[in-house]
């Protein structure tokens, strides 16, 4: 989960991680108020989960309270990258001496932790790897031992940071360790990290991504949830315990196992080339159970979604056996009731064949079963084509 | 012949006393496999499915004579029980758990990396099953007999509809490896004991969308496999950022695609089919004409 600039300060602040100060508005007269109570110059920022704020237009300084709502007034709607600016983050503004860039994250190739610094801060940090891959230094952090203060200043020197940031750099550096961490983040980034005339070394912007696998230490998270962009389908899929992603298409999916779902979503694109590009409406993975109850909530939000004209259910028993997998779709369909979209069925693996049999035998017109995966996608695609 | 587990392999189940532990003890049992241990600090001496339990893993050595872990703990746990593994120094720690904590992880595996006597599988993988001669996770048994060919995959149902395409072959070892970020035992690592392994004639490797580490399996099949290999790669139609159910599975910017890790499979020699079926077709093709 990616987390909002504000919510990253946030973290920050509660780590001992210095950040200017100041508060969200969501519309100009909040933004004015808070101009107000931090009195002299402030910055209005978008509140986007996107780069490029600056550019775009969404960062902006202001005078005073008045000029704060004006810039407010401005940046609220904005659309950034396809992201629409719900808030404004207020503070007060810093006399930049100098701009650095510092990071930790998690490095999947090297199987650890990563620390990278630069004295080469507010740009973009993909540019200045491409443009001057040295001034960006990286230094791998044992999981076992983090960053304590000495290898703070051994990151804050790599990074080639004046004698007059050096102390303030590593100190933060070493609170912005302990975020990373404490957090189960898979990155906390700076950028930039500055060096104010008054010689203080503070974190300008935040970003964060957090590990939702670690959501169970972390109750607090659930405050960082935007709740305005979770599409509806998914999120009652995830009440409901389900593995749901809303995609574009008209082929709604079923299927047990991330890997075979990912797969069957490729496998009906393929077929769906056929019948004028013919896509996957969702990804779903009921996992190895698929009892009659999960079936059912599996299939009451495929087909709550009004783009989906036929479902592609497609199990390979395993652990589960495909006779029960036959039991939960009959009994699935009775819950959900008044089923019209045609359901296409691939059974295949543990007890397949009785699993068949007693499909054949529930005599269900919208059941079609299909022996294999590619010719079931393609009667998925083709009755999804037929019902347009 | 087979990798990393055989007929000699001694099981210990941590965590056997848990519904999925206890289930999947039974399944083990039932494919053949000689599990002599389970753990759980607070039932020692109990038996479950006929199987002691002791309080630690190293009990479970010593006692039992164990030398592959496979872990069931709840998420909360498993580093601590992949660490007590570790301290143990069990040759092989099979962590099916799913939805472990990365940070956890990363510091179990640097913790048996500094330790060197562990070898990691997973987290969040079906686990390593040599038909025939021991099962050490939650891959089904009876898909497929013992034969040649060796499967090295990200995805548990995948290596599963693949055993059973190519049952008529049959497999020295199965291993998934799991689809988290970070994991123990990479396709790499798989790759180069397949071709050590005198029961192996040839490789089946399936991938998936997310890191790197399908291009650089690509990279070392081209230097140190000779063995033939077939890929599959799963999610060419994934749209960027949407994670697809592994944590590790999800394509941000350009980095990730199915596309390029089918490029790289195919431009060191490896013949990537579009579906699974066709995989399967190309590995039939070549154990034919072997």
């Amino acid at each position: 989960m990616d987390l909002f600039e504000y919510q990253a300060k946030k973290l920050f602040a509660e780590h001992g991680v210095p950040v200017p100060t100041g508060k969200t508005a969501t519309t100009p007269e909040e933004a004015r108020a808070i101009a107000a109570e931090l009195g002299g110059k402030v910055v209005v920022k978008a509140q986007v989960k996107a780069g490029g704020r600056g550019k775009a237009g969404g960062v902006k300084v202001a005078d005073g309270p008045d000029d704060a709502f004006a810039k407010a007034t401005a940046i609220l709607g904005m659309d950034i990258k396809g992201h629409t600016v719900h808030s404004v983050l207020v503070e007060e503004a810093s006399n930049i001496a100098e701009e650095y860039y510092a990071s930790f994250l998690l490095d999947r190739a090297n199987r650890t932790f990563l620390a990278m610094a630069s004295r080469e801060g507010g740009m973009e940090i993909e540019e200045v790897a491409a443009t001057n891959p040295d001034a960006l230094a990286r230094i791998a952090i044992d999981p076992l031992t983090g960053v304590d203060a000495a290898k703070a200043r051994e990151i804050a020197v790599a990074a080639k940071l004046p004698e007059a940031a050096l102390a303030g750099a590593a100190e933060l550096l070493a609170k912005l360790w302990t975020v990373f961490v404490k957090s189960d983040a898979t990155l906390v980034e700076v950028n930039p990290l500055i060096l104010t005339a008054e010689g203080r070394v503070i974190a300008l912007d935040g970003k964060v991504s957090l590990d939702e696998n670690a959501d169970f230490r972390h109750p607090e998270n659930a405050a960082f949830v935007d709740v305005s962009a979770v599409d509806p389908l998914e999120q009652k899929a995830k009440e409901k315990g389900l593995n749901y992603v809303k995609l574009e298409g008209e082929v709604g999916i079923i299927g047990n196992g991330a890997g075979l779902v990912m797969s069957t979503l490729d496998v009906v694109t393929y077929a769906g080339e056929e019948f004028g590009g013919k896509r996957p409406a969702n990804f779903l993975d009921i996992g190895g159970g698929a009892s009659a109850e999960v079936m059912a909530n599996g299939l009451s939000i495929i087909l709550g979604d009004p783009a989906v004209k036929s479902v592609f259910v497609n199990i390979f028993g395993g652990i589960t056996s495909c006779d029960a997998v036959a039991n939960g779709i009959v009994q699935a369909l009775k819950i959900v009731g008044d089923v019209t979209t045609p359901l296409v069925v691939r059974l295949d693996g543990n007890n397949a064949e009785e699993g068949r049999r007693i499909l054949k035998e529930a005599n269900l017109p919208v059941v079609k079963p299909v022996d294999t995966m590619d010719g079931a996608a393609k009667l998925a695609a083709e009755l999804a084509a037929a019902a347009a | 012949m087979a990798i990393w587990l055989d007929e000699n392999s001694r099981v210990v189940v941590q965590g056997i006393t848990g519904s999925e532990g206890t289930k999947h003890t039974r399944r083990m049992l039932a494919a053949g496999t000689n599990v002599v241990a389970g753990v759980n600090p607070r039932k020692v001496g109990q038996q479950v499915e006929g199987v002691p339990v002791f309080g630690t893993v190293a009990d479970a050595i010593e006692q039992a004579g164990a030398n592959v872990s496979v872990i069931f703990v709840p998420p909360k746990f498993t580093k601590d029980a992949a660490i007590e593994a570790i301290d143990a120094a069990i040759g092989l720690a099979v962590v099916i758990t799913e939805g472990v904590p990365v940070h956890d992880t990363t510091e179990f595996w640097a913790y048996s990396q500094s330790k060197g006597t562990t070898r990691i599988i997973g987290p969040n993988c079906p686990g390593i099953a040599s038909p025939g001669l021991s099962n050490a996770g939650i891959i089904p048994a009876d898909i497929t007999p013992g034969g040649r060919i060796g499967l090295v995959s990200k995805s548990g149902t995948l290596t599963y509809q693949m055993m059973y395409e190519l049952r008529e072959f049959g497999f020295s070892t199965c291993v998934g490896i799991g689809g988290d970020p970070v994991i123990g035992t990479t396709h790499i690592d798989a790759l180069d004991a397949f071709q050590a392994d005198p029961g192996t004639d040839a490789i089946v490797m399936i991938g998936e969308i997310g890191g790197d580490a399908e291009e650089r399996a690509a990279a070392h099949i081209e230097a140190h496999v000779t063995k033939p290999v077939v890929g599959y790669v799963a999610g060419f139609t994934a749209p960027e950022g949407k994670t697809m159910g592994h944590a590790g599975a999800i394509v941000s910017g350009s980095s990730g695609t199915a596309q390029a890790k089918k490029e790289a499979l195919e431009k060191a020699g490896v013949r990537v089919g579009k579906t699974p079926s066709e995989t399967a077709r190309l590995m039939a093709d070549i154990m034919r004409s072997l």
